[in-house]
């Protein structure tokens, strides 16, 4: 039985979703039967009636009103069932207790941020602590688009919508990693717009949030602070270290390589080049890629952040 | 009944005989390339848009067949994700606008309703070969948008992406937007021409199932396809000049693009399922040779359909951001479009039990349309249960539910009821051996692609995904193999139709032994279906009576087609 659970769904690890995967189990069980049932009566039906000969002569039964109101009853009965069971459990899905910790969401063309209440933010990777509530309060970037955050083994889906709020709330069972995903088509990069929610003991968890508050990045140097800058930008979204290709070019081996740009001309990635791509990505489009890189890095990076982007890049020969 | 009996008895009427060698029909009665062009036949303009839906069909699945082959490693293998994400949204934008929606109602219905209905032809002729111009309108439209700058939004166009990406929005949605009044006109034509023009006798309750649910299409075609017009003419609007309805960034709802998107796009469902009901009903009935079980729970069901069909659209946005409340209703009335589908499934049934049957190539598929249908609905039943929903939204389990409605649904009904009156169409047999081969396989290679991806999707396998985890890709593998398997069965089903068409056996007036009106007329049927006015006394799936009991006209109708020698003798008066 639960090799079977486990292998139609993703272990259960928030505290609704035991609940949600009765329903699924409940209904599938029903839908077997019937299925089961319906397939029976085919192919026993088309065994038993075949035709035995171009002269066979059937009996003429227009309708039996005690059997269409059976089968109009019975399923009418079992879909209230279905609606008030589902019904219960999206209640207490979408009904946080006041007490939750609240994280903001902000998502983005590709990649998250995750805020906490004493001013921390993550890039791509959410820290909670176990069986603590957590209240999501959830904001696509201006002018953005739509995206939606999927926790599979939360059973925790909502979109995620430019200048509004939508909100979402889970309290995870026990420590661990697991991975969440972008549900709602964004581009590109949709695809690779994943993460992990790492739930900590609640130690762990307030020792790392006192660790990152106190990281003063302005001491680190430049490549140091470059390394931190392309995960928390988001520039991990679509670039790789590794020289695989992802919605934009790699970064490892870019500086000083040369560029071949849609227009025709090329150019050699010095650190001129690397910084006006990250302010003005549209100028020259690299051959291979499409223009959508965002066009805020100038304005939402630091002078000395975008300084050691690109002292970080040029470390990746 | 009692009256139609006393109205046609005013008539006078004789028993016919049908020309089982028609050296004129309506495939020979005018030639050149000119006589289909201008045609106003309805039996032409449906074949031309068999003709296109099967073009836009074989397109899409071949793009369907590239897409999961990319699938069958978790990276890039064949296209990078650009290139994907506008292959899927061609494949789906293809396969709802361009095929599935005309498949059944423009180029079957087209082809059948007059007939059905003893009449020469559609109550506007000029009008139903507009609507096929404005039709090719659209899909030209649509085709230059993917000469231009293939679209890369999705079917569904979903603000604020389709506002911003770069590639050729306004084109392709035009495009659907124009397609649209192709769909309205159709509409209109048949429900006026079921009102108006049905044979002397041929009561409401005697009409073939395949019309109620052609009538309840209509009735959805004519109510909601100009929502999308609005919706589409919004979205062009939107993107051209900056009104502000949709984007956010001037101050706009997303959610109320999603609103408007899915008022037209759900009851679109039903425009897609609902003729396949009617498909369905007479196959059974056909090659059950038996009445059918509950005609008016049945004939009622397609109705109900359109109707609760209509009030459920909010079901695709329980986590879009609509409020709670919305969800909890929507939830609530979604269930109830279960009802009437289950009294179908149960009704056919009941036709089948005690019946003699025989297995044929469209009955078949029939069988294999109760089976995936059964399943396409009762995933239905698990995504209309809210919490559930929120965890299945936007997998690969919604993906392999819809493809369980429309093709283990639609298709295989289209499959059927081409196979069914591919006799009546061209006058030639299939190779009922081959078609009995390419059914199996058919129905194996579909279950093998898609039953996997329902629980890849419970497992969490996002849709619309270039890559993916590496935990998902047996499961990956497994579908694309059996991609494979389909695309080899329709091939198979291609070949053979093709060999009917030019060297085919010549089918007899009858061959499976209908009792409706469409097959009491020549293989191919005559340039205006009949050679006499038909009179209708008996029911549409009247086994226990005669076939001659249905050739009965009015007599003399025949004197001015100048085909009296088609009729031998002069039988009775009824």
């Amino acid at each position: 039985m639960e090799y079977l659970t486990n292998f139609f769904l993703p272990s259960a690890e928030s505290t609704y979703a035991t609940q949600v995967d009765a329903l699924f189990h409940f209904i599938n069980i029903v839908s077997l039967i019937l299925l089961v049932g319906i397939t029976f009566a085919i192919v026993y039906f088309s065994i038993k009636y075949r035709r035995k000969s171009q002269e066979d002569t059937t009996p003429v039964i227009t309708h039996n009103t005690t059997l269409e109101v059976t089968w109009t009853v019975i399923p009418l009965i079992l879909i209230l069932i279905v609606f008030g069971w589902g019904f219960k459990d999206f209640v207490e899905m979408r009904t946080p207790p006041g007490d939750a910790y609240e994280v903001h969401v902000t998502a983005y063309s590709f990649g998250w941020d995750f805020e906490y209440p004493n001013g921390v933010v993550s890039a791509n990777t959410l820290y909670v602590p176990e069986q603590t509530p957590i209240r999501l309060l959830m904001r696509a970037r201006e002018n953005d688009v739509l995206h939606s955050f999927f926790v599979p083994q939360f059973r925790l889906k909502q979109d995620l919508i430019p200048n509004r709020v939508t909100t979402a709330w889970f309290e995870a069972k026990r420590t661990g990693e697991f991975v969440y995903f972008c549900t709602e088509y964004c581009g590109a990069g949709h695809s690779i717009m994943n993460g992990l929610v790492k739930v900590l003991s609640q130690e762990d968890f307030d020792a790392w949030l006192e660790e990152e508050a106190g990281r003063d990045l302005d001491a680190l140097p430049l490549a140091e602070l470059g390394r931190i800058t392309f995960t928390s930008a988001g520039c991990a979204g679509c670039h790789s270290l590794d020289g695989s290709s992802r919605v934009g070019p790699t970064f490892q081996g870019l500086y000083m390589a040369e560029r071949q740009f849609t227009d025709g001309t090329s150019r050699i990635a010095d650190e001129e080049y690397l910084l006006e791509s990250i302010i003005y990505p549209q100028r020259q489009i690299n051959v291979g890629y499409p223009n959508n890189m965002p066009t805020f890095y100038g304005d939402t990076l630091s002078e000395r952040e975008l300084a050691g982007l690109v002292e970080f890049i040029k470390e990746l020969q | 009944m009692e009256q139609a009996s006393l109205n046609a008895k005013k008539l006078k009427v004789r028993y016919f005989d049908i020309d089982e060698n028609p050296s004129e029909h309506y495939l020979n009665a005018e030639k050149g390339l000119k006589s289909w062009l201008l045609t106003v036949d309805h039996k032409r303009i449906g074949l031309m848009y068999l003709a296109s839906v099967i073009l836009f069909f074989f397109v899409g699945g071949v793009l369907a067949v590239v897409l999961r082959t990319e699938l069958f490693t978790p990276t890039e293998n064949l296209m990078n994700a650009d290139t994907y994400n506008r292959i899927f949204t061609l494949h789906g934008a293809i396969m709802v606008f361009l095929f599935i929606i005309p498949s059944i109602p423009a180029a079957l219905g087209n082809f059948l309703l007059p007939m059905m209905l003893g009449a020469k032809d559609v109550a506007f002729p000029r009008l139903n070969l507009a609507s096929f111009y404005i039709y090719s309108v659209g899909a030209i439209f649509a085709l230059i948008s993917l000469a231009v700058n293939p679209i890369d939004t999705g079917w569904t166009f979903y603000t604020p992406y389709s506002i911003q990406t770069g590639s050729a929005v306004i084109l392709i949605t035009l495009g659907v937007f124009i397609m649209g009044f192709s769909s309205i006109l159709t509409g209109m034509n048949f429900i006026v021409t079921i009102h108006k023009l049905r044979a002397p006798g041929l009561t409401w309750g005697k009409l073939p199932l395949f019309i109620w649910a052609m009538y309840a299409t209509s009735i959805i075609q004519v109510l909601a396809t100009p929502v999308l017009a609005i919706t589409l003419g919004l979205l062009i609007m939107e993107r051209f000049l900056g009104i502000g309805i949709f984007d956010p960034a001037l101050g706009g709802d997303p959610v109320l693009y999603q609103h408007f998107f899915w008022f037209y796009s759900h009851p679109a469902v039903y425009i897609m399922i609902v003729p396949a009901f009617g498909v369905i009903s007479e196959v059974i009935s056909t090659f059950s040779r038996k009445t059918i079980f509950g005609y008016w729970a049945i004939a009622m069901s397609s109705l109900a359909i359109a109707f609760i069909g209509s009030l459920v659209w909010g079901h695709h946005m329980f986590v879009s951001g609509q409020s709670e409340l919305s969800t909890v209703v929507f939830s609530f009335l979604t269930f109830f479009v279960g009802i009437p589908t289950g009294i179908k499934i149960f009704n056919w049934l009941a036709t089948m039990y005690k019946g003699s049957i025989d297995m044929k190539t469209p009955m078949l598929y029939a069988m294999i349309f109760l089976f995936l249908f059964t399943i396409g609905g009762v995933t239905g039943i698990m995504l209309g249960a809210i919490s559930v929903n929120v965890h299945l939204h936007d997998t690969y389990y919604v993906v392999a539910h819809f493809h369980y409605v429309m093709m283990g649904g639609t298709v295989m009904a289209f499959l059927a009821g081409i196979h069914f009156w591919w006799p009546k169409m061209t006058g030639k047999m299939y190779s009922e051996f081959w078609g009995r081969i390419a059914a199996v396989i058919i129905f194996i290679g579909f279950n093998v692609t898609f039953l996997p991806q329902f629980i890849m999707g419970s497992q969490g396998m996002p849709r619309r995904y270039f890559n993916y985890i590496e935990q998902f890709q047996s499961m990956h593998q497994l579908s694309t193999i059996g991609s494979y398997l389909l695309g080899i069965g329709f091939l198979i089903i291609g070949a053979y139709l093709l060999h009917s068409l030019f060297r085919g056996e010549k089918a007899s007036s009858n061959p499976f032994g209908s009792r409706t009106l469409d097959w009491m007329t020549s293989s191919p049927p005559a340039h205006h279906n009949f050679n006499y006015t038909p009179v209708v006394y008996n029911g549409p799936y009247d086994f226990h009576k005669p076939i001659a009991d249905f050739t009965i006209g009015i007599a003399g109708s025949d004197e001015h087609h100048g085909h009296g020698e088609t009729v031998k003798a002069d039988k009775a008066e009824a």
